[in-house]
């Protein structure tokens, strides 16, 4: 047997990764917000399954908390269907009555099992450990780990058999639909996968946690890559890294596993939305800082090349010109100036400014543009 | 002339509850000829290709291709939809977007290979894209897009093309490879449905020609239908359109 904080950052990991998978899809088709409404209301399947089974562990009990999940995706969509209501509020309208039956069922007849509404939040991760999966009196491991891996190789046969048709069901609906390729199927079949992911990670890390898994490390990669494939492993990785950061973060802390973890999925989402070579805010602000700098240069030479040889010539390329008649700051014309020589593009002689023959060539491609 | 009938179609209705979007609509269309497909805005044209694609419900009526309904001749079958119909910023080069082409020819569950993509390879030689084949999708420009959903089309190789106004917002550039690529495709015996919106253009790109607004106006070659009356019938008597020899007039003003 592992030690039982290996196991749970084992545990964890393994469910982030398992969420990751079904999570790029619901990111790149605009449903992020579904995964929340799922896994709340699987809970309501867990219930009504446990009632019917009275074992929480039995597979029935997972099917039917799977198709609660489906359910409230047709129940969105039947209400949206009505044009009466949008599909935001259909999603804020389906998911709180679901599962706040659930937690009505819970409060009244549920009361003395192993069921209850703060673990559904949160789950009970620091315990998973010690609720074992016993075969023929060999323990194997905890039963939430069993669980994952189970429900991680569905996911990744799931995304792996059919990539090729939730890429072109997800790019394009119309073209899918043309090819044959029953987007609609494709469609359920995702949600389905989502909402037995939803079931099975809910035990051990609880609905909040699956959420974040779910969508923040799929968010966080959309902002690193240009490729699907790409896309998912990175989603894997940010997921699993959060999960073990968020580990040691509760340790170091003493605060709740689950939520740790939540936070560090949002911790690396701000990291990547900040700091992403090409797409993060820092990289943004820097471009538009060198085109705001470029096109300034651009200005500066093209003024000088329109009136290059002009009688109006000695006028218009003084240095006080730019601040009186183009109207720029001091400060901003001398530093357009001091950028614009040091890159080569003119010189200049007493206060007057002239083009060299690369700022003549630059403001003739820059008028083309 | 022309030999066989590539699409027909029969009492095609297609409404939104009780407001028809296509009331009725009756087209045979030969084989081997580029057709327009030209109406005013809301005239039903985007949503008659569709019906025939089966991608929206038919109220009444069917579509054959070569005699038998689109569900069996999928493969005769390529798709152009309109290029802001799908999201550009989806994670995925040029290639991998013209190697969707071939996915209904894998089937379920198969993986595009080689051949796959020496397939798209040609197929983005033809629309000059070749260089960009590694591009991120979302650093093209519209009239790239377009090229690349073209590709994507001909990689499909199919017998009848359906395009939804591939010459929407494109460069003269690119207008012009669409151009030489339909004639290419006519040429190979191919059947090219395009919805389109310059009626200047008409006479010079098609041979065929349906005017459609709602109803069917007129259908058959573009000499003998395209003309004032039957435009003035499409598109409500305000067509600036007229005369096709002074080529001034821009396109319609029909609102």
């Amino acid at each position: 047997m592992l030690a039982p904080q290996l196991e749970i950052q084992l545990i964890a990991s393994v469910i982030a990764a398992a969420c990751a998978l079904p999570g790029v899809f619901l990111v790149l088709r605009r449903m992020a917000m579904m995964s929340d409404a799922i896994s709340h209301t699987v809970l309501l399947g867990i219930v009504i399954g446990f009632f019917l089974t009275r074992d929480l562990g039995s597979p029935l009990l997972f099917i039917g908390a799977a198709l609660t999940g489906v359910l409230t995706v047709s129940l969105v969509e039947l209400i949206n269907r009505t044009r009466l209501v949008k599909e935001d509020a259909a999603i804020g309208l389906v998911f709180p009555v679901l599962f706040s039956i659930a937690v009505i069922l819970i409060s009244r007849y549920a009361g003395n099992v192993h069921l209850d509404v703060d673990a559904v939040l949160v789950g009970e991760l620091a315990f998973a450990p010690f609720d074992r999966f016993v075969v023929f009196g060999y323990d194997i491991a905890p039963r939430a780990l069993v669980i994952g891996v189970i429900i991680l190789l569905l996911n990744l046969m799931f995304i792996t058999l059919f990539y090729k048709e939730l890429k072109l069901a997800t790019f394009d609906v119309g073209l899918a639909a043309s090819l044959g390729f029953a987007p609609a199927a494709i469609h359920y079949g995702l949600m389905f996968v989502v909402s037995v992911t939803a079931v099975g990670a809910f035990d051990a890390v609880g609905s909040i946690l699956v959420v974040a898994l779910m969508i923040a490390p799929p968010a966080a990669a959309y902002l690193l890559t240009n490729r699907l494939s790409h896309m998912i492993a990175l989603s894997v990785g940010i997921g699993v890294i959060s999960a073990v950061g968020g580990y040691w973060i509760a340790h170091w802390i003493d605060a709740s596993i689950a939520g740790s973890m939540a936070t560090m999925t949002g911790i690396c989402f701000g990291v990547v939305f900040l700091f992403a070579p090409e797409r993060g805010l820092v990289a943004l602000a820097r471009r538009h800082n060198r085109q705001r700098w470029d096109f300034a240069q651009q200005m500066l030479a093209t003024h000088l090349l329109h009136h290059e040889g002009t009688p109006v010539a000695d006028a218009e390329s003084r240095i006080e010109h730019l601040t009186r008649h183009m109207r720029w700051a001091p400060a901003f014309a001398a530093q357009v100036v001091r950028r614009a020589i040091s890159r080569g593009l003119i010189y200049q002689q007493g206060d007057m400014l002239a083009l060299t023959e690369y700022g003549r060539r630059f403001a003739s491609e820059a008028i083309l543009r | 002339m022309y030999s066989d009938r590539s699409i027909e179609v029969t009492d095609l209705t297609v409404a939104y509850r009780d407001k028809p979007v296509l009331w009725d609509i009756d087209l045979n269309v030969p084989s081997g000829l580029l057709m327009a497909i030209v109406g005013p805005n809301g005239a039903g044209k985007t949503t008659l290709i569709k019906a025939m694609l089966g991608l929206v419900r038919a109220a009444a009526g069917q579509t054959l291709i070569y005699g038998k309904p689109y569900a069996e001749q999928r493969r005769l079958v390529g798709y152009v939809p309109q290029r802001g119909s799908v999201d550009w910023d989806f994670p995925s080069s040029v290639l991998d977007v013209v190697m969707m082409g071939r996915y209904g020819a894998l089937g379920w569950i198969r993986r595009p290979g080689r051949r796959e993509r020496e397939l798209a390879f040609a197929a983005l030689d033809k629309v000059k894209m070749r260089d960009f084949a590694d591009r991120q999708i979302s650093q093209l420009s519209g009239g790239q897009q377009q090229r690349v959903f073209l590709a994507r089309a001909l990689v499909q190789d199919a017998q009848i093309y359906f395009m939804d106004e591939p010459f929407q917002g494109v460069d003269a550039t690119t207008e012009r490879a669409i151009v030489t690529l339909l004639q290419e495709l006519r040429a190979a015996g191919k059947t090219v449905i395009v919805v389109h919106h310059d009626l200047q253009t008409v006479p010079e790109y098609f041979d065929w020609v349906t005017l459609l607004n709602v109803r069917k106006i007129a259908s058959g070659p573009v000499n003998d239908v395209f003309t004032e009356e039957n435009l003035r019938l499409a598109y409500g008597g305000r067509v600036s359109f007229l005369s096709r020899a002074n080529g001034s007039a821009p396109e319609t003003l029909a609102s």
